[in-house]
């Protein structure tokens, strides 16, 4: 065999844009998301500065809500859904189960193409000018009174959604049919269960945003009584589309991050997933329950009471999978042999951060309480201590551990570590605050507060800083990994996976031969006795 | 697509459909009190199944195929369900 691997096949600009290559596709997403992060994260400094004081000091109202719509559409909707199925699991899904490729490998090149046609034009539509409705594009502001870019915005989010469902399906039957020999299904790894969940609510979800976006329009541009009630309509149901869609996509965002912190804990523990079966079905516990909670979020709309009752009995319901898995993971860690390695620093990281997230969560599920939270820093302090805190974290955790695989180099251990340490500080920091500003009553999406709040907002905001600064530091220490780091054995971790059995970074079509399979997995102790290698 | 249909059967369920929407319209017109809405659900109904069965063929599908279409249509059941519970159950 010829020394080759992906990365060195071809270095022509061709050979990256027209590749059916899922590695390489994983790369020109990672890049892709960089990018989008980074515009997501100037605009969230830019609303940190404003609020470290309680006067409108930096800038307009009017330019603050077009901050923060900017901020909270290109984080969600082009960073979080697509970031770790998109970059990680584009690259190792295939690996994972011991094939070539995706099913649909074409289809997979599709999909990057629209997802930056829809990520370009929302950024048209945020450089003519931004909106300013907010990332929920509630009604009836966004189709009779603002006068910003909604359609726009929109057609950009309507087209990425098509990337979303492609990706969600090429999963699902790569999954199904292209898995090696003898790996079953309870032989497959927790990540692919994670992956095969989301991509289920991929596909049942989108459709459903695709048409209220669509329905939006058409009353926007027409006049057509959909959500207006004086030409007929009801304001209602579009919270209740948005939310269908939106409620399951906040799964989307944590499950795959979920799946990254199973291999973490059970790497770097050293052991076996605890109660393996479990963590697998409530993967898709919370999928399937995930779509009948959407109408938390409508308590104080004016929904009925009873939809209400029933809506919050629900999600109650819907954290039941959710704590079986921390519950899980901490059994797992329990009298294992841990290595306290970067990845399991974010790990340990996500667990307890995702903790606190969801258990707030369950406050907000409980009506009398959410009456009190709803549109205060509550709900922000609750929702980023899940998507920053839990999914961000596991995505810098699954991006440290495959590393060593998709680039074939070895990263500063001693920066790694540092970094992780410090993104944890510089987010309680940030995020904690804000809590204490919620139940206090500071609304969310105002740009000027009384001065009582603002000792807690300077906290905030300085903690922001320093979560800016760790957030940026893998950028060079893995950037400077990626072209001088230290070669990288096949097997960093000696971790029992599939993808760990051919070489970093893996030849052109993953394997020489095809891999059968012959043990459940996660067998550190029976067969892996050695201590990790990474220095 | 392995198997070659004649496509007299996408012409059939097609003028088929055509005439299910004259029916509906027709019908809407009809003074027939609640039933109305009865009438024009169930003719929905027969329209939907019609396209899954002919034009997305799923009537030669197996299996998974079935499985996810079936999914979709659950889902899209219970949206419509606990939606509908807000809106009948409103003071
Ligand atoms: C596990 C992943 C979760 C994620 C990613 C997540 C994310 C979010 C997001 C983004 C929002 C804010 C939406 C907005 O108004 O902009 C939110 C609000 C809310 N979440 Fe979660 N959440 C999660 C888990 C939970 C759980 C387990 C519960 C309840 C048991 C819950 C209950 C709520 C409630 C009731 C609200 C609405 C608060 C309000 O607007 O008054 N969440 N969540
Ligand atoms: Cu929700």
């Amino acid at each position: 065999m010829s020394d080759k691997n992906y990365l060195t096949t071809d270095y022509t600009l061709r050979s990256w844009f027209l590749t059916t290559d899922h590695k390489r596709i994983a790369i020109l997403y990672f890049a892709s998301l960089i990018f989008f992060f980074f515009i997501g994260g100037a605009a969230a400094t830019a609303i940190r500065i404003e609020l470290a004081t309680p006067q409108a000091d930096l800038v307009s109202s009017d330019v603050y809500n077009r901050l923060f719509t900017m901020h909270g559409i290109i984080m969600v909707w082009f960073f979080l859904i697509p970031s770790i199925p998109n970059t990680l699991g584009n690259f190792v899904v295939p690996l994972m189960i011991g094939a070539r490729d995706l099913a649909f490998p074409r289809l997979n090149l599709m999909s990057w193409y629209i997802f930056m046609l829809g990520g370009c034009i929302t950024l048209f539509a945020i450089l003519a000018g931004g909106v300013d409705t907010g990332w929920t594009f509630y009604t009836p502001f966004s189709t009779l009174y603002s006068n910003s870019y909604v359609i726009v915005a929109a057609a950009g989010i309507f087209i990425a959604g098509f990337s979303s469902i492609l990706t969600g399906l090429n999963f699902i039957v790569t999954i199904h049919r292209l898995r090696a020999p003898g790996l079953t299904w309870y032989r497959l790894p927790l990540f692919l269960w994670s992956l095969y969940a989301t991509s289920v609510i991929l596909v049942l979800a989108t459709p459903v945003l695709a048409i209220t976006l669509l329905l939006m329009a058409t009353e926007r541009f027409f006049g057509v009584g959909i959500f207006d009630p004086r030409i007929g309509g009801d304001p209602l149901l579009f919270q209740h589309l948005f939310w269908f869609y939106s409620h399951p996509a906040v799964y989307i965002m944590i499950l795959p991050g979920m799946g990254v912190i199973n291999e973490l804990v059970s790497c770097f523990s050293r052991k076996q997933v605890f109660g393996y079966k479990f963590v697998a079905w409530c993967s898709l516990a919370i999928a399937a329950v995930g779509f009948l909670v959407w109408g938390h979020h409508m308590f104080v709309s004016g929904q009925s009471l009873i939809a209400s009752l029933v809506f919050s009995f629900m999600s109650f319901i819907v954290a039941v999978p959710s704590a079986i898995k921390v519950f899980n993971w901490t059994a797992t860690l329990h009298k294992g042999s841990i290595h306290f390695d970067a990845p399991m620093l974010y790990a340990l990281a996500f667990i307890g951060l995702f903790t606190i997230g969801g258990l707030t969560g369950l406050f907000l599920a409980c009506l009398a309480y959410d009456v009190h939270a709803t549109d205060t820093y509550f709900v922000v302090a609750h929702f980023h201590y899940i998507m920053v805190g839990g999914m961000v974290t596991a995505y810098f955790g699954g991006l440290h551990y495959w590393w060593p695989k998709i680039t074939g180099r070895l990263y500063s251990e001693y920066w790694a570590r540092t970094a992780a340490v410090l993104i944890f500080f510089g987010f309680n920091l940030t995020f904690f605050p804000q809590f204490i500003l919620g139940a206090e009553g500071m609304p969310r999406r105002y740009h000027v507060y009384p001065p009582e709040f603002q000792v807690w907002n300077v906290l905030s905001s300085g903690g922001a800083a320093i979560l800016a600064v760790a957030y940026l530091m893998p950028l060079f220490y893995l950037g400077y990994s990626a072209f001088f780091g230290r070669r990288a054995p096949a097997n960093p971790w000696n971790a029992p996976g599939l993808e760990w059995q051919t070489s970093s970074p893996p030849p052109e079509f993953n394997f020489a031969s095809q891999p059968v399979v012959t043990r459940a997995p996660y067998q550190y102790n029976e067969h892996f006795q050695a201590e990790p290698q990474n220095a | 697509m392995t198997e070659w249909r004649p496509p007299f059967a996408l012409v059939g369920a097609w003028l088929g459909l055509l005439v299910l929407l004259a029916l509906t319209v027709t019908l809407a017109y009809v003074p027939l009190g609640a039933a109305n809405a009865v009438v024009a659900l169930g003719i929905g109904t027969i329209k939907a199944g019609l396209v899954a069965a002919i034009f997305m063929e799923l009537r030669h599908r197996s299996g998974l195929t079935l499985i996810f279409a079936g999914a979709g249509l659950f889902w899209l059941g219970i949206l419509l369900w606990l939606g509908s519970m807000d809106f009948l159950t409103r003071t």
